[in-house]
């Protein structure tokens, strides 16, 4: 009799471990694809404050971020990219690339002082970027060109706020004159 | 990196390494550490170089046959590899983000004989860290 419920409880807990073992092999596959596509393919970032006035809101949009393009060099000038911050590298911004590799760049080095230009021709394994709002962003003015390994992402889709969902369009070059 | 890593110019295989990518949350190394970055000058090449010195700490080179004493940046650091005759590292071109820095090299792991702890060493004498 104890024999035959030994048994039984036996089975039922056989049962229950397999069951429990299979979702939890199911939820560790989950979050292994996440983590992959997150690292390797595609990533969301918010985007805040008031350095990208013209392609994003100043509260704060959601947008997707992919990486294959840094990964194979297909970005160019007028892209919109997430770098990590040479002086911090835990901490991750949006601007927009102006010039590779070789290209000479022309900005104005304080909007706020002088109409004053300067031109640079961006080094070798190097990328300018800047922000959409000249007065009130730091980028390649500031700190110069930054090495191409900090790029993170190319943004190519806005999924907040939902009326404004889609595709952002290329920004092109940036004329201060306008 | 000789002779931390492949000690003899012709040996049978290269020296294989452990790296950790646990350094990553925070991005806080400590002077020795031996790191794995990206190039500055070409994104698709990555070296293993050893971190002299932090943010902030001032390093001593010699640049065009005279010294020189240099700032290290914010958020930047200066990596030098252990055979200073023939290395590209921070005295060809500079600091380095620490946005860079992929890894960082635990343990030599192949070959057999060389297995073991990868230690952290620096030359204290160069570095001051005036805080």
């Amino acid at each position: 009799m104890v024999g035959l419920v030994g048994r039984l409880w036996n089975l039922q807990y056989k049962s229950i471990v397999k069951e429990a073992s299979g979702k939890a092999l199911a939820v560790a596959k989950f979050f292994c694809v996440l983590h992959v596509t997150n690292t390797y393919l595609c990533t969301f970032a918010l985007a805040y404050g008031p350095n990208m006035v013209l392609t994003f809101n100043l509260t704060g949009d959601m947008f997707l971020a992919e990486r294959l393009s840094i990964k194979f060099g297909k970005v160019g000038p007028g892209d919109i990219v997430l770098l990590r911050y040479p002086e911090s590298p835990r901490k991750v911004m949006v601007k927009c690339l102006l010039g590779l590799e070789s290209h000479s760049v022309t900005y104005v080095v304080d909007p706020m002082k002088s109409d004053r230009r300067d031109t640079v021709v961006v080094p070798k394994g190097h990328v300018w970027v800047e922000g959409d709002n000249i007065y009130n962003s730091r980028d390649s003015r500031q700190f110069g060109p930054v090495p191409y390994g900090l790029l993170e992402g190319k943004v190519f889709c806005k999924i907040w706020p939902p009326k404004e969902f889609g595709s952002l369009m290329k920004s092109g070059m940036k004329d201060p004159d306008l | 990196m000789s002779p931390t890593f492949n000690p003899r110019a012709r040996n049978f295989t290269d020296d294989y390494v452990l790296v950790e990518k646990f350094c990553l949350k925070k991005y806080e190394f400590s002077h020795g550490d031996v790191v794995v970055f990206c190039s500055p000058s070409n994104h698709k090449e990555k070296h293993i170089k050893r971190i002299i010195a932090l943010p902030g700490d001032w390093i001593g080179t010699t640049h065009n046959s005279h010294d020189d004493v240099l700032k290290v940046p914010k958020g930047h650091c200066w990596v030098e590899g252990d055979n200073s005759a023939s290395s590209m590292d921070s005295r060809s071109f500079g600091p380095i983000p620490l946005g860079l820095v992929k890894g960082r090299v635990t343990h030599v792991v192949w070959p057999p004989q060389r297995i073991g702890l990868v230690e952290r060493v620096f030359p204290q004498e160069r570095v001051s860290s005036f805080k």
